[in-house]
């Protein structure tokens, strides 16, 4: 079994898990969503086989509910992150002179940054004063999303940008300019599919990248927003019941450890091939 | 020397145009935020009349465009004036100053835990193969482990369970420092052992196959001279490349810690300077860490050239 393998089955487990939710909840029972002020704090037991948090509502099905939540926001980010990294490396290789210029000293000043600060103030912002709607669900996780592109799509650029230089430097893309192709078809049908490798790499990566900094954002109060369950939210209340419910602190973190390493050991799968 | 010169002479402008770039875009989002300092004057005063109201707007400036209150902020930084907390009731450098000392002794004490035991691992790995896929697994388990939480595990075990830890917050005028930064410090190292551990492995592997190493070897060098005298002074670029990369990734993690432990420090400050409407200790918080995170780059870069003065010249 390859690094890659392992990664992927880790993803995918994962991935079965978010989408089991709702069976799980008709076989327990009971309802995530709703209080139960008896249950406050329950211990493991049939009916709660991870517990119930300071609400009393169960928590193996609020981490399943939050998988998706939480996996969702990373795929949705790391997939917007990637097409919009690779189409502007891919744009500053091909074009090269000040658009080169220009994109990749963008990239750097990012890179020189500390991202989290910088996301704090925009995960503050009032979504209500740019005409959106406010606190919904599917608002809060769109411009999760939108905030975690910002940073998400330097580092597919630069490698993207990289592959690209490389190979419009090869004999077959002369080959295929001296035939007359026009350069969108170049780009398209000769240059983006040798990117599969390097782009699937820094894919990986912006994923794990996607679900810590959603993570870390929900734990701080500006991610998702409770009632709507994410592993980070989920961390933030385990954390004021240390002494109540230490236990409850345990799961939403190992299920980050597990996407996270997944994606690194599919990052790393897809590179050591490529060697 | 002339590369160090050339690349402080590249970087200043580089840098200056990121801040004010950085101070737009964060200007413009804090006027997204919900509120400003006078609708809380007005909810903690109900006889305000809004001819006071318009009055309290005039005072603040807050009745301008953004982008005038943006220039009118920017000229009195320019000039040296940074002006007051609202938060602290403080002049914000007052506020500013204690914060990033206490930041920067629990980054600078991290890294240093960090890259000690992150060369350590990376030399057993290149000189034990079999311990390599033990320290790849440590490795990769430190990369993957979310620091805040670790930091609440640390403090459930360390500060709930046994209680030989304090689990957050400042020492107690007088009193030893030291027992409040062992937790803080354990959780950032760990995540940045792994790069540290990683990268070592591969510097060092690749340069312990090198012909001078070799070449020593014959001469009679023994096995530890060699590892430390020859092979880790060349493994030590592509380590210091990973701390000018991680400068913003490690600023980042220290204000999660921060805010874990509840600990006084950068990040607690600017995310309560956020939540409670300081703009202006937001955005000073804000460009000062940027500022402080650039130079750390800057600083690793320049060290880059002084243990290879091939760098430069390329």
């Amino acid at each position: 079994m390859t690094r890659l393998h392992l990664g992927l089955a880790l993803l995918l487990l994962l991935l079965l898990a978010a989408v089991a939710a709702p069976w799980a909840q008709a076989w327990l029972g009971t309802d995530p969503f709703a209080p139960d002020l008896f249950a406050r704090y329950a211990g493991p037991s049939p009916d709660h086989p991870l517990g119930a948090d300071e609400l009393g509502r169960d928590l193996l099905l609020r981490l399943l509910y939050g998988a998706q939540v939480s996996l969702g926001v990373g795929l949705a980010a790391a997939l917007a992150a990637s097409v919009l990294g690779t189409a502007l490396g891919l744009l500053a290789a091909w074009r090269g002179g000040w658009v080169d210029a220009v994109l990749m000293r963008l990239a750097d000043g990012l890179l020189a940054l500390p991202a989290l600060p910088i996301l704090v103030l925009l995960a503050a912002m009032d979504p209500a004063k740019l005409g959106l709607p406010r606190g919904e669900a599917a608002t809060d996780m769109l411009r999760i999303v939108a905030i975690l592109v910002i940073f998400g799509w330097v580092g597919v650029a630069r490698l993207a940008r990289a592959g690209a230089l490389s190979l419009l430097a090869t004999d077959y893309i002369r080959a295929a300019r001296a035939l007359g192709v026009t350069e969108a078809r170049l780009l398209w049908r000769h240059v983006l599919p040798g990117l599969a490798a390097p782009v699937a790499v820094a894919c990986a990566l912006a994923v794990a990248g996607a679900i810590l900094t959603e993570s870390v954002l929900s734990f701080l109060g500006l991610g998702i927003q409770p009632p709507s369950p994410s592993w980070g939210n989920m961390l933030a209340n385990a954390q004021e019941a240390v002494f109540e419910a230490p236990l409850a602190a345990l799961w939403p973190g190992l299920a980050i450890l597990l996407a996270v390493a997944g994606c690194a050991l599919v990052a790393d799968g897809v590179a050591r091939r490529g060697r | 020397m002339a590369g160090a010169l050339n690349l402080l002479l590249w970087r200043m402008p580089q840098m200056a145009i990121t801040l004010v770039l950085l101070s737009l875009a964060a200007w413009f989002s804090i006027g997204l935020m919900p509120g400003d300092p006078v609708s809380l004057a007005m909810i903690s005063d109900p006889r305000l009349t809004p001819a006071d109201i318009e009055r309290l707007r005039a005072l603040h400036g807050l009745d301008q465009s953004l982008i005038a209150r943006y220039l009118a902020w920017a000229g009195g930084v320019l000039r040296g004036e940074f002006g007051y907390s609202r938060l602290f009731a403080q002049p914000v450098w007052r506020v500013l100053w204690p914060a990033l000392l206490s930041t920067l002794a629990l980054v600078g004490t991290a890294v240093l835990l960090a890259a000690g035991l992150g060369i350590a691992l990376g030399a057993l790995a290149a000189l034990r193969p079999r311990a390599a896929p033990v320290v790849d697994g440590l490795a990769l388990l430190a990369q993957a482990v979310p620091s805040f939480w670790l930091g609440i595990l640390l403090i459930i075990l360390f500060a709930v369970r046994l209680g030989w830890l304090p689990a957050g917050g400042a020492p107690d005028a007088g009193h030893s420092a030291l027992p409040f930064l062992v937790l803080p410090v354990a959780t950032i190292a760990f995540g940045q052992m792994a790069g540290y551990a990683r990268h070592a492995a591969a510097a060092l592997s690749a340069e312990l196959s090198r012909p001078h190493i070799t070449s020593a070897r014959a001469r009679g060098a023994g096995e530890r001279r060699l590892l430390w005298h020859h092979a880790l002074p060349n493994a030590a670029v592509p380590l210091l490349t990973l701390l000018a990369l991680d400068a913003g990734a490690l600023v980042s993690g220290a204000l999660v810690t921060e805010t874990v432990f509840a600990r006084p420090g950068m990040g607690k400050l600017l995310y309560d300077a956020v939540m409670g409407n300081d703009y202006n200790l937001a955005l000073l918080a804000l460009l000062l860490v940027a500022l402080v995170t650039m130079l750390a780059t800057l600083l690793a870069d320049l060290a880059q050239r002084w243990i290879d003065p091939r760098i430069g010249e390329r």
